[in-house]
Formats: structure tokens, C-alpha cells, sequence
């Protein structure tokens, strides 16, 4: 969840509770309901490491709250994991999170990161040709295992496409 | 020296109750040898923007060069002319002569771009049987597969060794065996220097290119490198994903 709330903090800064409903709205049901203590202990070690930093704001007749907010090298470690080509599972993906919430960053907007992921699909389904056209015939199991990753990549590409229609 | 060169193309269809701009400001060069891609999603400009390129649909502004001549102010007949030389040109919606066999679709074209006839029926003859076609030679059109009558159109445009192949979705209609030849033939031809603009749904298709220019909305949003990455086993390669 760390670079999820680094993201949310680049927008504005916020406490705890604000971010764990600035998830809710902008996931809906794409994520699971976060749990309150868990953002708690994900800010504290964000804190830790330097990403985030908090001031105590004070309110009449309530105890203070804690206000995070982005710092330089937060900012810089969100700028990594935005940038970076995601590896791994489909469905909801790490590409997806940066997708959903890319605006909120400033770093790159929809249309840039989908191109840059259609190209990055390319390159690994140009591997996979490379590897298809090495690969015997004989190696019946292997080819079966390079044209499922083959079908995988192709559907994630029409799924960028609907993306692409829906979102840019 | 760029093989073609389009400068802020346009395309407005005005025959309809509205004007539809199909294609807005495309620039785009490609270099001798380059394996372009063109995706996008249906009616972002694809097809209108091959055809513009091979002259088979009129520009409404911008400027085409191709082989560092100027194409677009050219008359129906010169290009034409043009065309039979230089282009290889494979439609979505493929259109084989249908009166003539399957072999003499395939040689026409090289007969036309001024091959003799022992040239050109080597020509059918080796790209018939790149794609598993040898057999059907003899046939008409309207005897085959919507896959066979596909290959025949590829054989077709590659039959003149033109300056630029132009193919609009040529494995559309293909099942898995069959793309396998028509990405092989691709890949040779490519290797042996033919330059190729290509769009293509298919992403085993489009992953052959040198490069991928992405439409959307009529104008280009992306226009990149595909990267070459790492070879190993398919365990390692796709494990690693
Ligand atoms: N002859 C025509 N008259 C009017 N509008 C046209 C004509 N041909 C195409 N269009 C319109 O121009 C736009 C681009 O069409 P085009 O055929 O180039 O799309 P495409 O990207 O090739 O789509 P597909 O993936 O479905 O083949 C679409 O909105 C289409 O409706
Ligand atoms: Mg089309």
C-alpha cells in the first residue's frame, strides 16, 4: 500500500482517515475497504524512511491530528514506481494502481503511461516470438506454456486499448 | 533519405450529413528497412491513413513523399503508375481479381512492375510457398478460405519487391498455424531489407516491428522503439514476468 498513499499525498496532504477514504472514492469497489490501523502503520514506517513527514495540527475540544504530507524523496520514490514497467499479475496490477491513480501525481498522465506499457507488452511479446520460433517441436509443453503468455499479452494489450477509449 | 514521409496529413470525409475528420496533422518517416506498426482502436484513422499513404484515398491537406519525390499533388494515373513500382498494398477487406487464378493474382503485379515472366512465376512460386499456398494455385479467389484469400493478398503485394509494403490487418482473418507463416514470411522479408507500415490488431504481429506508432482520435499519441530484450528458456522468460 506504500506507494498507493505516497500517491494520494502528492495530490494534498492529508491524516490517516482522509486517505483511507480518498482510497475508497477513488477505488470504489476495485479496493478492498483499507483498514484504518493498517494505513496508520504504513505511514509510520513511510515516516520512518523518510518518504512522508507529519505536523500536528491542533482542533478546539479534540486531541491534535497528525497531517502528512510528501517529502523531496518521497516524491522521488513515487516517481520510480510510476515510471518503472510493471511486472506480474494481471487483474488488478500494479499498472493498474498507477493507472487509477496517475493524476492524482502530476508525474504522467493516463495516455502516457498506457502507451508506455503497450510498447513494454510489445517488446516481452517480441521476446516471446523469438523464443516461440527457437523452441522445438517437440517441446510440446513449452510451446503450450509460450502461447498462453502469448494470449495473456494480447488480451492485456485489448484491455489497454478499452482503457485507452475509456479513460484518456 | 526517408522511404515515405508524411507532413501534417489530413483527412476530412464531407460526403456524409457531417464532415468527419478521420485523420488530423500526421507526421511521420519511415527509413529504408524500418518495420513500422500502426495500432490503435477501430475508426482512430488507421486504414484511411494506409490508404492515404498508397494513394488509394485522397489527402484533404498535408504533404506525402515517398523516395524523396513528392506524391501527393500526383494525378490518379501517375500514381497509379507509382504504385504498381513501389507499393505493396494488402486491404483489410482483401480484393483479389476474381476472375483470375490464384497464381495469377500473385504474379500480376510483378509482371506489371516490369518483371519477366520467369522472374515473376519464380516470385509466386516462392511466396506461394512460404505460406502454404502451392496447392491452392490453381484455384480462383472465391474458392478459398477467408485466411487463404488473405495469404494470397500478401503473396500479391510482396510480388513486385515494392519500396514499402502497406498492409491494413493482413493476418485478420488467420488462425494460429497460419500467422505462424505469415510472421515468418514477415520476419524474412524483413530481414531482407523490405520496409513495411503495417497495421495490425494481432500483437504477435505488431511485436516483429522495429517500431510502434500508436493512433488514437485520428492523430499520433505514441511513436516508439519496441525494445529487443532478453532471450533464454521459457521457463526464464516468462518466469520472470
Ligand atoms: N468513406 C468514408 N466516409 C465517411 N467516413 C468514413 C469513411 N471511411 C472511414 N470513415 C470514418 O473515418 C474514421 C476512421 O476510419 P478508419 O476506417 O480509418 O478507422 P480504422 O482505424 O481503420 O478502424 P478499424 O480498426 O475498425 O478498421 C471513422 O470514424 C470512420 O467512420
Ligand atoms: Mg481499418
Amino acid at each position: 500500500m506504500r506507494p498507493h498513499l505516497l500517491a494520494l499525498l502528492a495530490k494534498e496532504p492529508a491524516h490517516g482517515y482522509e486517505l483511507k477514504q480518498a482510497l475508497e472514492q477513488t477505488f470504489g469497489s476495485a479496493y478492498p475497504s483499507p483498514n484504518i490501523g493498517q494505513i496508520y502503520v504504513t505511514l509510520g514506517r513511510l515516516e520512518k524512511d523518510g518518504l512522508v513527514r507529519a505536523v500536528d495540527v491542533e482542533q478546539s475540544n479534540r486531541p491534535n491530528k497528525k497531517v502528512y504530507y510528501l517529502t523531496a524523496k518521497g516524491r522521488e520514490s513515487l516517481t520510480t514506481w510510476v515510471e518503472e514497467p510493471t511486472e506480474g499479475p494481471r487483474v488488478r496490477d500494479e499498472f493498474f494502481m498507477k493507472l487509477v491513480l496517475a493524476p492524482l501525481t502530476g508525474i504522467a498522465d493516463r495516455m502516457a503511461l498506457i502507451n508506455r506499457q503497450r510498447r513494454h507488452y510489445l517488446s516481452l511479446m517480441s521476446d516471446l516470438n523469438d523464443l516461440l520460433a527457437r523452441t522445438p517441436a517437440a517441446d510440446r509443453v513449452a510451446l503450450l506454456l509460450i502461447e498462453g503468455a502469448m494470449l495473456h499479452l494480447q488480451a492485456d494489450l485489448e484491455w489497454l486499448e478499452r482503457c485507452q477509449e475509456d479513460l484518456a | 533519405m526517408s522511404v515515405i514521409k508524411a507532413v501534417n496529413l489530413v483527412k476530412i470525409y464531407s460526403g456524409g450529413a457531417v464532415p468527419v475528420p478521420a485523420v488530423r496533422g500526421v507526421d511521420l518517416q519511415v527509413e529504408p528497412g524500418e518495420f513500422v506498426a500502426i495500432m490503435g482502436p477501430s475508426g482512430s484513422g488507421k486504414s484511411t491513413l494506409v490508404h492515404m499513404l498508397g494513394g488509394l484515398d485522397a489527402r484533404t491537406s498535408g504533404e506525402i513523399w515517398l523516395d524523396d519525390k513528392r506524391v501527393d499533388t500526383l494525378s490518379e494515373s501517375a500514381w497509379a503508375l507509382l504504385r504498381r513500382k513501389k507499393i505493396g498494398f494488402v486491404f483489410q477487406f482483401f480484393n483479389l481479381v476474381a476472375n483470375m487464378t490464384v497464381a495469377d493474382n500473385v504474379e500480376l503485379p510483378a509482371l506489371l512492375a516490369g518483371a519477366s515472366p520467369r522472374e515473376a512465376r519464380e516470385r509466386r512460386q516462392n511466396l506461394l510457398g512460404a505460406l502454404n499456398l502451392s496447392e491452392r494455385a490453381d484455384a480462383a479467389p472465391g474458392q478459398l478460405s477467408g485466411g487463404e484469400q488473405q495469404r494470397v493478398a500478401l503473396a500479391r503485394a510482396l510480388a513486385n519487391q515494392p519500396s514499402v509494403l502497406l498492409a491494413d490487418e493482413p493476418t485478420g482473418n488467420l488462425d494460429s498455424r497460419n500467422t505462424r507463416d505469415v510472421l515468418r514470411l514477415l520476419t524474412e522479408v524483413h530481414k531482407d531489407g523490405q520496409t513495411i507500415i503495417m497495421v495490425t490488431h494481432d500483437a504477435r504481429v505488431a511485436a516483429l516491428a522495429d517500431r510502434l506508432v500508436s493512433l488514437f482520435d485520428g492523430a499520433i499519441v505514441d511513436d516508439g522503439r519496441i525494445a529487443r530484450r532478453r532471450t533464454g528458456t521459457a521457463g526464464e522468460v516468462i518466469d520472470l514476468r
